[in-house]
């Protein structure tokens, strides 16, 4: 069914097909559409869920901890200062292993107070050991809740869709939504080997764990995110075979001729696509890298697509406050050491707190990559793009 | 004409809060009570958390904070042990101070610290889009509640008192005269002093539940609010769904910044 749909909408929708059992919420703009949105497929009985409004965001995050090991099927929604209050929680839902979705709008972090989009919330949270997936639409958005419950069930590791703030979570597009029985049957039931509910043979979650075991525990923990791509991939392929869209790991654009290249995570996808189409009217060979999984970060498919061209560009809504930049721009420094090609790289912080990023700031960038490849040097690794007073 | 421009900041003006809101009523009445109090604007820090309620810190001239979601409280307590010379005010709401804020708000009463925490309580979280409160009524709509809360509330006044509040009033925004000198009181008092202040949200409050206008919400506090003195001599059933207005509770008891600077004393060489 073809309709129209803002970001928030379309993933109420896709929870209200994926029908779980608990959802438990807080309010936060701009995410808390989609729970109440959600309450109210509760209400009218279009759902089986539990839906528990609680006090906070820590509260939220732990009482779908607690559902989630009893066995059962939980979302929950949350924006920027709300996943930063659910910090704590982050940890005891991947350490024990339960595969809570999160259906999140990315907005700045306080202080200053801001409500708009930036990545700062997810990105602080990104060594919680949670999946996390950043979209560039709408229809990606809503896409990617399906799919991230059954990865994060299989993988037993608890995921986050992103979606940017306002330019995807309100904003209104053609979307297209599955069948509702299509949902529960591409799902199946959540399958779980251990929980709280099987009172027959009751077992303890959670306890103490000192010198003896807790490593050996953490280390089990690791390698499910070292093994959950395959996971990721098959699931997006058996979407893709039933449903017709199919979902790439790191979202490559024109990449296979570029010289030069833009990487970026989110909506920006979307507006650098613009503005690579643009450039090549002009004859300017430009390709777009964006990163759709971004935890695990998909060392060996980013690598391949870094390598394609002899600069870089790297976009980031985000900075990691530590004088080296953003964190996309981290990561693929990182995974590039190893390399015996290495691109030269510049790192475009952008957009903190809403800023505004159009197709022809992308394109002054695009033609700045053009200028370091023709000097065969970066006079400065890292810039803020767009800010006052640089 | 009392001169509310010495303590605004008119440059951010126009104000978010919607027609109706009572928010504004409280804030003007805060003023008065400042200025009547003769406390000077520099020595006084305001601070408040998220939600309507907390955007005050925006508009008003003094030293302000506005910090996160429930955590005013424990904000100001920090800022008043360092700078215990300031004179605190703390704006927050029914969700703000009693969902994800409630411990910090029962714990500061506990410790009895030297503050003016002023709360509007309009029922609802108005800012995120009307969900239900820890003070929305039973039976009541919010968008969480589309069939009515079916959850006991909070008495804001109720719960001060029983955690240790030194001074505890309750009033509504229609008894706009009574809520300063309600505040001029707090602010006097050494000690936690708490002012629940009942204020109309005609949009997320009023419209699910068919309340009316915000005039029809004011003249619901007028005819609904009982004096405490009156109170006192009437039964439960007859005060049941009743506002009490009026100080509730007015003791003293051992300040905690001053029984921290006894004990530094105390355990200090020399």
């Amino acid at each position: 069914m073809i309709v129209a749909r803002t970001g928030n909408e379309a993933m109420a929708e896709a929870m209200r097909q994926i029908n779980p059992d608990v959802v438990a919420a807080y309010p936060i703009t701009p995410a808390t559409e989609v729970v109440q949105l959600f309450s109210k497929f509760v209400h009218d009985g279009l759902v089986d869920t539990e839906f528990v409004p609680v006090e906070s965001e820590h509260s939220a995050c732990s009482a779908c901890c607690g559902a989630a090991a009893a066995g059962a099927r939980v979302m929950t929604s949350t924006a920027s200062q709300g996943l930063a209050l659910m910090h704590e929680i982050l940890f005891i839902a991947s350490g024990l292993r339960l595969p809570i979705v999160i259906c999140l709008v990315n907005r700045s972090l306080s202080s200053p107070i801001n409500i708009h989009c930036d990545h700062s919330d997810t990105l602080a949270s990104r060594d919680a050991g949670w999946l996390q997936i950043y979209t560039e639409n709408v229809q990606e958005a809503y896409d990617t809740t399906i799919q991230l419950v059954k990865i994060a069930e299989q993988a037993l590791l608890p995921g986050i869709v992103s979606t940017d703030a306002f330019i995807i979570s309100h904003g209104m597009e053609r979307v297209e939504l599955l069948d509702d029985k299509e949902v529960p049957k591409f799902l199946g039931e959540r399958k779980v080997e251990y929980s709280l509910l099987d009172v027959d043979n009751p077992i303890t979650i959670g306890c103490l764990d000192l010198q003896d075991y807790f490593y050996e525990h953490k280390r089990s923990e690791i390698d499910a995110m070292d093994h959950v791509l395959p996971i990721i991939e098959k699931v997006q392929k058996e979407f893709g075979d039933k449903f017709g869209r199919y979902y790439p790991i790191v979202d490559e654009y024109k990449m296979d001729d570029a010289e030069v290249a833009i990487m970026a995570m989110g909506s920006t996808g979307g507006t650098a696509k613009v503005a690579v189409e643009r450039m090549r009217e002009k004859g300017k060979k430009v390709g777009l890298i964006r990163c759709r999984v971004y935890r695990p970060f998909p060392e060996k498919a980013m690598l391949k697509a870094l390598t394609k061209v002899k600069v870089l560009g790297i976009m980031d809504r985000s900075d990691t406050l530590s004088t080296l930049g953003g964190h996309l721009y981290n990561d693929a420094r990182s995974i590039l050491y190893e390399s015996s090609t290495r691109p030269l790289m510049k790192n475009y912080i952008y957009g903190l707190g809403g800023r505004d990023i159009s197709i022809e700031e992308i394109e002054t960038i695009y033609e700045e990559l053009f200028n370091i490849k023709k000097s065969g040097k970066v006079d400065k690794n890292i810039v803020y793009f767009g800010v006052r007073g640089e | 004409m009392f001169p509310y421009e010495k303590y605004l900041r008119l440059d951010k003006f126009p104000h978010i809060w919607c027609t109706g809101c009572g928010c504004g009523i409280i804030m003007k009445a805060m003023l008065r009570a400042i200025e009547h109090s003769k406390i000077p604007k520099d020595s006084i820090a305001l601070v408040s958390g998220i939600g309507c309620s907390s955007r005050t810190p925006g508009y008003v001239d003094f030293n302000t904070l506005h910090t996160t979601h429930g955590r005013a409280i424990a904000f100001a307590t920090g800022l008043k042990l360092a700078k215990p010379e300031l004179k605190i005010i703390v704006v927050s709401g029914d969700g703000d101070a009693t969902a994800i804020g409630g411990n910090h708000f029962i714990h500061a009463a506990r410790r009895n610290i030297d503050m003016t925490v002023i709360i509007y309580n309009n029922y609802i979280y108005g800012m995120t889009g009307g969900q239900a409160s820890p003070t929305t009524p039973l039976g009541k709509k919010a968008s969480t509640a589309p069939y009515g809360s079916i959850e006991p509330t909070f008495d804001i006044s109720g719960l001060a008192i029983a955690a240790g509040a030194t001074f505890v009033a309750r009033s509504t925004c229609y008894h706009a005269v009574q809520i300063d000198k309600f505040i001029q009181k707090g602010l006097l008092k050494k000690g936690f002093s708490l002012i629940e202040v009942l204020s109309p949200c005609p949009i997320y409050y009023a419209r699910p539940n068919r309340e009316g206008t915000s005039v029809d919400m004011l003249r619901w506090y007028k005819e609904n609010s009982i004096p405490i003195e009156v109170a006192r001599k009437m039964s439960d059933t007859e005060k049941e769904r009743k506002i009490i207005t009026g100080i509730l509770h007015n003791i003293e008891r051992a300040e905690f910044c001053e029984e921290y600077r006894k004990l530094v004393k105390r355990v200090s060489k020399n």
